[in-house]
This record gives C-alpha cells, structure tokens and sequence, in this order.
C-alpha cells in the first residue's frame, strides 16, 4: 500500500532525535490514530542576513507514513528561510514521497502541522 | 529465514489437504445431487467428510452443515436463530467478538433487535454474572467466542452453557480460530450452534461449517435448492469440504502441546525486553498459538513492516494499518489506553513453526525495537 519513497524513508529516516537546546519545539498528537510527533528547530542567518532552519530534528511515535512524513519534513525544512518553511504544505510531503495512501494523509499533516508549531513557538520566544 | 507468524490470519494449507482434494477437480467433479455415478461419488466424499468434522466434536453428521465461510456460519446461526423466534428480539454478545458477529449484531439492531454486549476483564474473559442478569425474556441468542482471535483468551464455554440452559435460550459459539486446538464435545457442553472454519487449520479458503444441535429452530438465509438439511442452497464445494476434513484429521493433540510450548519460548523471550506486557490470559486459558506482546513506545505498524524487512510476517493488534484507523475493539475492550493499544503485535504460531525460527525471531526483534524507540518522543 506505501509508495518505494514511503518504505525509504521508513526504512532510512533523516533527522530522526532531538535537538537539546532548540530554538522552537512544536509538539502535535492526533488523538484519533494516537500518533504523536514532536519537531525541534535550531535557528541560524543566512549569507543574506535572513532566518534560516539551520538545523532540524523529529521524534516520532506513529505508523510507517507518520516516520516517513517526519523524516521527509525535515528534509524539505532544512536549510530553509522560516518563510519558506511556513509554505510547506502537506501535499508538499506527500509529493515529495510519491504520494500516500488517502487515509494516510493526515499523517502528513501531523509533520506540516508539528513544524509550523516549532516555527511560531521559535518566534513567541523571540517576539520583541 | 522467511518466518510466518500470522497463523490467525490465515494458514499454509498441509500438501496432504491439497493432495486430497485434487481428485474432486477432474476425475471426481460430479454434483452431489445428481443421481448417476458421478454423483454418487460426489456424495459419498461429502458424507465422509461431514462424519470426519461430527466425529471430531462427538456431534452426529447430521448436524453439520457446510458453508462458505467462518463468516458465513456466525451470520447464518445468528440472523438464523433471530429471525426464526418471532417474540424474542433481543441478542447477548461480547465486545470483543469477531466482525463476523459484531456487525451481524449490528444489521440486526437497525432491523430492531436489542443488543447487549458484554464487557470483558482485562484478560478478556466475560463476567458470568453480567450474562446472568442480562438474560431477560425477551433473549432469543447468546453468542460468545470460544477463543479470542486477538488475544486469545478462551473463554469458559459449559459454565456459559449452564447459564442458558437454565434460563432456556440458545447458545452460539465461534469457534474459528480454537477449533482442532481446544477440545470441544457436544455431547459434554452441549452447545447449540457452532462456527468453524477450515483456512485457519491448514485446509483451503471459502470453507466453513456450522454445528446445529438436533431440533434447533433456525432459518436459512441462501434460497434455492435443499442442499445441506435445507439450511444453505448451493452445490456443495466438494473438493474444498474434502480438504477441510482432511485438515481437521490431521490436527492432533501433540500439535497443541508443541505449539504452547514454543509460545511460551516466545512469550518468554520477548517479555525480557524492557518495557513490554502481555495481552489476555496465561497457560491453558490461552490459545496455544497466540501471543500478544504490547512493545511501549513504538506504534505496532511501524515494528510490523521492519519485521516484514527481515522476512517476519505477524499482524497488529492496532488497526492503524487497515481502513480504520482506531485501536483495536478488543485491546480498548481490555482497558487499554490507546497509545498502548496502538503498540501491540500479534504473533500466530502453527504446527510447522519450528523452535529455530522463534529462536530467529527473538534474536532480530530487541534490536528492531531499540532504533523504533530511539526516536519515541513517548516515555
Ligand atoms: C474468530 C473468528 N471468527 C470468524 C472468522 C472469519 O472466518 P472466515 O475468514 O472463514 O470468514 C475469523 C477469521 O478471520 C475469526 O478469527
Ligand atoms: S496513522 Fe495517524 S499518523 Fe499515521
């Protein structure tokens, strides 16, 4: 049922951990399958002075897509400016993996939603 | 190694089962119904096979009636036994019932039955007062499993009789997934209806049977011709009924004394790694093949499919892998939250498990489980 870019990300997931002092952590639970992911985001400045996710870590307790969802948001957040980060959406995920089977999409919201949840509570912190 | 774990799923037909019933294909095709010779000898491998599942649960052949599923043989003894007693309306079931009955059970309420559903404990055995005190006059049908194809807790099946009995309604039990591996003799519990089916002991799919006590008053639910005591229409699937005979004849009681033994081992084995529980009950009171292993922290999906990488087949006790994506009716049943429920694996032995690939599975498994729980936000 999972596309071979699911099952390889499954198999070999990035970024998988935590991050011990991060900037922003963004904690999300679906309460329906039970599966739970937590996002943790070090900020950095690019050559340009803009805000980039200069490092980025997932924990993850779900099923196959939910591991491969985290491990993909990652990678597509990784090196980012917090702009473009925020545009992530899950269809991004889902593409990027070669699709999900439909009741599996919102395992790919669980990522979009965990790291837009590190991003706001980076800039709460940092609110001036 | 490639090691099949998901025996309550579905089994390996026996290369004995297969030779048998490979002469009522071509040579032996004929109808049991006709009257020629083709028939007859269609006939005769029916009868035989109907004496062998009797002769196996000390029933008379009579009472046995052939059908095309476990699925089936729950539907028609429950629908049968509903529709047949026109002032009774109401129906005392469990929570933790296969489908089959459960959404039997349903169809029935919309079409204005009453269903209670009884609780378990958290082994999975029903509350036998709760049965008692539930039984009112208006109760046409008690259907409570024999083995649980969960967890496999199996429940008390003449203390459960001896309750209807006494308060004079019918007893059904499905018996799919204890059937060859739990002794059952109607003559001594004397139950009155009866599910089995033949995938889940070595014999082929789309075969089941339903035991129907002498003088029950049950309807049909396939119209046409009179095959079966005139309780299911259609040509008898004699190939498959021979091999369904077959696989209960070659079922024995070494078997089961093997397989407890090496569930156990398995038992055993993985309750040594750090943070895991048991599901249902223990020793006798549990299915010989079945072990049902809570790993926290992980999602059993997840600890399936790196199985499933190294050639381990078993099957969740969570259902987020199937169209639904709630914890299992029978784990909640159990009292479990549903992060826990979500962590369970279940693994289903068979007589052809051999202690090497349970020493194979043990040796993989506590390192698949420690890089899962690497990345466990949970704890
Ligand atoms: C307890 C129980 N009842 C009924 C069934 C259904 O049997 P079948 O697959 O033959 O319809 C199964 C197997 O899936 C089962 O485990
Ligand atoms: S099933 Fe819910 S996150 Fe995958």
């Amino acid at each position: 049922m999972y596309s071979k870019k699911v099952m390889e990300s499954f198999k070999h997931p990035h970024n998988m951990g935590e991050i011990k002092n991060a900037d922003g952590i963004g904690k999300i639970g679906n309460p329906t399958c039970g599966d739970v992911m937590w996002i943790f985001i070090k900020i950095g400045k690019n050559k340009k002075g803009e805000e980039i996710i200069k490092d980025i870590k997932v924990k993850t307790f779900g099923c196959v897509a939910a591991i491969a969802t985290s491990s993909m948001v990652t990678d597509l957040a990784k090196g980012k400016t917090i702009k473009e980060a925020k545009k992530i959406t899950r269809q991004n995920i889902a593409d990027a993996l070669e699709g999900l089977p439909p009741i599996k999409m919102h395992c790919s919201n669980l990522a979009v939603d965990a790291l837009h949840k590190a991003i706001e509570d980076y800039e709460k912190k940092n609110e001036k | 190694m490639k090691v099949y774990l998901d025996n309550g799923a579905t089994t390996m037909v026996d290369k004995k089962v297969v030779d048998s019933m490979l002469p009522f294909y071509v040579d032996k095709f004929g109808n049991a119904s006709s009257l020629h010779q083709f028939g007859v000898e269609a006939k005769e491998a029916l009868d035989n096979a109907r004496k062998i599942i009797a002769n196996k649960i000390n029933a008379d052949p009579e009472e046995i009636v052939f059908t095309g599923s476990g699925s089936e043989s729950d539907n028609l003894a429950i629908k049968g036994i509903a529709y047949s007693n026109k002032e009774k309306n109401h129906i005392i079931t469990s929570k933790i019932e296969h489908p089959a009955v459960l959404e039997t059970c349903k169809v029935l309420e919309k079409q204005g039955f009453e269903v209670t559903y009884l609780k378990v404990d958290k082994e999975g055995f029903i509350d036998l007062n709760e049965l008692k005190n539930s039984i009112t006059n208006k109760t046409c049908l008690v259907s409570i499993m024999h083995a649980n194809n969960e967890i496999g807790t199996i429940q008390d099946l003449k203390k459960i009789k001896d309750i209807c009995k006494e308060k004079n309604v019918y007893f059904h039990t499905d018996a799919v997934q204890s059937f060859t591996k739990v002794e059952i003799d109607v003559k001594k519990i004397n139950v009155d209806l009866i599910s089995f089916s033949s995938h889940k002991i070595h014999g082929p799919k789309g075969v089941g049977a339903l035991y129907v006590k002498k003088g029950t008053e049950i309807k049909k639910l396939i119209h046409g011709g009179h095959q079966e005591f005139d309780l299911r229409a259609g040509t008898e699937n004699i190939p498959g009924i021979v091999g369904f005979a077959e696989a209960v004849r070659l079922g024995n009681k070494e078997h089961v004394t093997s397989m407890a033994k090496l569930r156990d081992k398995l038992i055993n084995g993985l309750l040594k790694i750090k943070d895991t529980q048991l599901n249902g009950a223990t020793g006798n009171k549990r299915l010989c093949n079945n072990v049902n292993i809570i790993f926290r922290y992980i999602e059993g999906e997840s600890l399936l499919l790196k199985l499933d990488m190294n050639e381990i087949a078993v099957s969740t006790g969570s259902a987020c892998s199937s169209q639904d994506l709630r914890p299992s009716h029978v784990l909640t049943a159990l009292g479990l939250r549903a992060d826990v429920a979500h962590s369970s694996i279940r693994f289903t032995l068979s007589r052809f498990t051999t202690e090497k690939e349970i020493d194979y599975v043990l040796k993989v498994i506590p390192k698949l489980v420690e890089e899962l729980r690497q990345f466990s936000p949970l704890k």
